[in-house]
């Protein structure tokens, strides 16, 4: 079972207390954009094995959105982050750096 | 190959049965192929198997990381129907759920088909609207399913309970040739005839990397080193986006855990297939006596091959409702398994941007039953290189490509509203989402939402 901690109530909350979102930090497009850029917003998705950035919602908590960063291998946390950013904060990416040396997410590393 | 028959088990009896042969050799890889298969499932192994049925293209290998069956092929519930409302859907299934009703005696190895029917309850007004709706467009498509009322229902299954209180049992869409089969059968089955024909099934070979050489497939780099080929299929379920990763190119797939379990045997008490979408449970009951339950997907990206716990225990929890007697049930093993999910729910079987290489995933947790289909099909992609045009359900599929090529020459406002709208209204989507060549993309549209 997933634990996730909150970073608006700092409540450690499990998955049943949690909605996930889907991936994090997708770059929006719409009207007036290309087909293709529209089409991959949509629809393809980073799938790795392995390191993670998810949005997930502290839905039955404080209801604010969160950044999570995660494996999908191990189901290891390696932090959650404010919703209000575009990329990871260097905290966030050191920590991940320490555990799985030489990670890479989209432009992340 | 010696066939297995009534006369074969007599023969055996008298020999101590010491003249039984392996199902399968378990070569060494050579140092090229004609054509090589990643992932030893139902889908792979059935793709192999009618390429040298139907195609005569017997130089292949099926390359495995694990043992062969061992993905979502020998985890699933192993519910077969052909139930669908869209035309692809209902077409593929159907023609893969005939093909189950003889490929015991095609494959000569029984895989225990039961063609028991398929109840899907009824448990809202919304429901029963949908399902006689299906059920018309079953009989257009040819497809033999009937709405029948709780009376009937309870005849055919009297353990339920049709009260409620949450969920009352309303009616049912009943599939009379609907069932299951013994879904590891369907593997060894495929991969007794498939090394008969000469193919060799390379178990305990994981595929770490892709060669190519401009743009074109050249061959694989394994844990038993590297083997060439002229043409690659990867059939990897939850593991297409790290074999996509490899080739070069991305999918709209997310891999996430669907679960199942079983409980200890008891006596036959169910002798048909319940599904009850509304709670996202459902029920069997193995010929070893155990009632088979399962339930919904996680919501999140997961290679683990085990669920959350609360999924179980809603899927549990509601289905107590329906069938009371299982309260008193023991649980004895619980597992999950990787299934690969699009976004429309709807299956991907295309060429890639790396020519010669080609895909077949996105069937999420609705293949099994696709299975025979699935080979035959995608067989003969990997043959000749070319769509089975002639096939009458690729047709169909092919014409929602043709939608989507007139849907592309609009402007991109119009088509984007009408994507946000199918995602919305969770309607098949039209549009192809393909990172490759939409075109090429066979569009099948499975009912998003089926579970
Ligand atoms: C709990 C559950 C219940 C389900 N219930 C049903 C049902 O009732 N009816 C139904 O029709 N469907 C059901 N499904 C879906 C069905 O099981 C799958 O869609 C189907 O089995 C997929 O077959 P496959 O051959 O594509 O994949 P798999 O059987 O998963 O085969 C893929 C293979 O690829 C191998 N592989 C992966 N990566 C590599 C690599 N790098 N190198 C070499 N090999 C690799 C894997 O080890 C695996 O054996 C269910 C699924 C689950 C998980
Ligand atoms: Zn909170």
């Amino acid at each position: 079972m997933l634990i996730f901690q909150c970073p608006y109530c700092g409540i450690d909350a499990d998955e049943t207390e949690l909605s996930p979102g889907g991936e994090a930090h997708l770059k929006r497009f719409g009207p007036g954009a290309s087909d293709e850029d529209f089409e991959s917003y949509l629809f393809m998705r980073e799938n790795p094995k392995g390191v993670h950035f998810e949005r997930w919602r502290h839905s039955n908590g404080c209801g604010k959105w969160f950044h999570a960063a995660r494996c999908t291998m191990t189901l290891e946390v390696f932090g959650t982050y404010s919703a209000q950013t575009f990329e990871p904060p260097q905290e966030i990416k050191d920590k991940i750096s320490q555990k799985r040396p030489g990670w890479s997410w989209r432009n992340f590393s | 190959m010696k066939r297995y028959s009534a006369f074969a088990i007599a023969r055996e009896a008298y020999r101590h049965h010491k003249g039984w042969e392996r199902a399968w050799r378990n070569p060494e890889p050579k140092q090229k192929y004609d054509v090589i298969i990643v992932g030893a499932g139902g889908h792979g192994l059935a793709t192999a198997y009618y390429l040298g049925r139907n195609f005569g293209i017997t130089n292949v290998a099926v390359i495995e990381k694990g043992w062969l069956g061992g993905g979502n092929t020998g985890r699933n519930t192993t519910i077969i129907r052909s139930n669908y409302l869209q035309d692809p859907s209902a077409a593929i299934y159907e023609k893969s759920r005939s093909l189950y009703e003889t490929l015991s005696q095609d494959l000569n190895y029984n895989i225990m088909f039961s063609p028991r029917g398929v109840m899907m309850l009824a448990q809202t007004q919304h429901e029963i609207r949908g399902y006689q709706r299906t059920v018309h467009a079953n009989a257009l498509q040819g497809v033999k399913t009937e709405f029948i009322g709780p009376k009937r229902v309870k005849e055919l299954c009297p353990i339920i309970n049709l009260d409620g209180p949450r969920y009352p049992v309303l009616g049912a869409l009943w599939q009379s040739r609907g069932g299951t089969a013994r879904h590891d059968a369907v593997a060894w089955g495929y991969a007794r005839a498939c090394s008969d024909m000469g193919m060799d099934i390379i178990q305990q070979c994981e595929v770490t990397g892709i060669d190519k050489e401009n743009g074109k497939v050249t061959g694989v780099q394994t844990s038993k080193g590297a083997i060439a080929c002229e043409k690659l299929g990867l059939v990897v379920a939850g593991h297409s986006g790290v074999l996509a990763d490899m080739a070069g190119f991305r999918l709209p797939v997310e891999s996430v855990a669907l679960q199942a379990l079983v409980s200890e045997p008891i006596k036959p008490c169910m002798d048909v297939v319940v599904m009850a979408n509304t709670v996202h449970g459902y029920m069997s009951q193995s010929d070893k006596g155990e009632m088979v339950i399962g339930g919904g997907a996680d919501g999140f990206n997961n290679y683990t091959q085990r669920g959350s716990f609360h999924h179980v225990e809603e899927t549990v929890r509601a289905l107590v409702e329906t069938f009371p007697m299982i309260s008193r049930l023991k649980m004895l093993r619980w597992w999950g398994g990787i299934v690969d999910m699009t976004g429309d729910r709807s299956p991907i079987l295309s060429k890639t941007p790396l020519e010669n290489c080609f895909i077949n995933c996105g069937w999420g947790d609705w293949r099994v039953q696709g299975n025979p289909w699935v080979g035959l099909g995608y067989g003969r992609i990997d043959g000749q290189g070319s769509f089975p045009a002639n096939r009458r359900v690729f047709n169909v599929a092919l014409q929602r490509g043709q939608i989507y090529r007139r849907k592309r020459r609009s402007r991109s406002g119009a088509l984007m509203e009408g994507t946000c709208k199918s995602l919305i209204l969770q309607r098949p989507v039209q549009i192809s989402h393909n990172p490759l060549n939409a075109c090429e993309r066979l569009l099948v549209n499975v009912e998003a939402g089926s579970c």
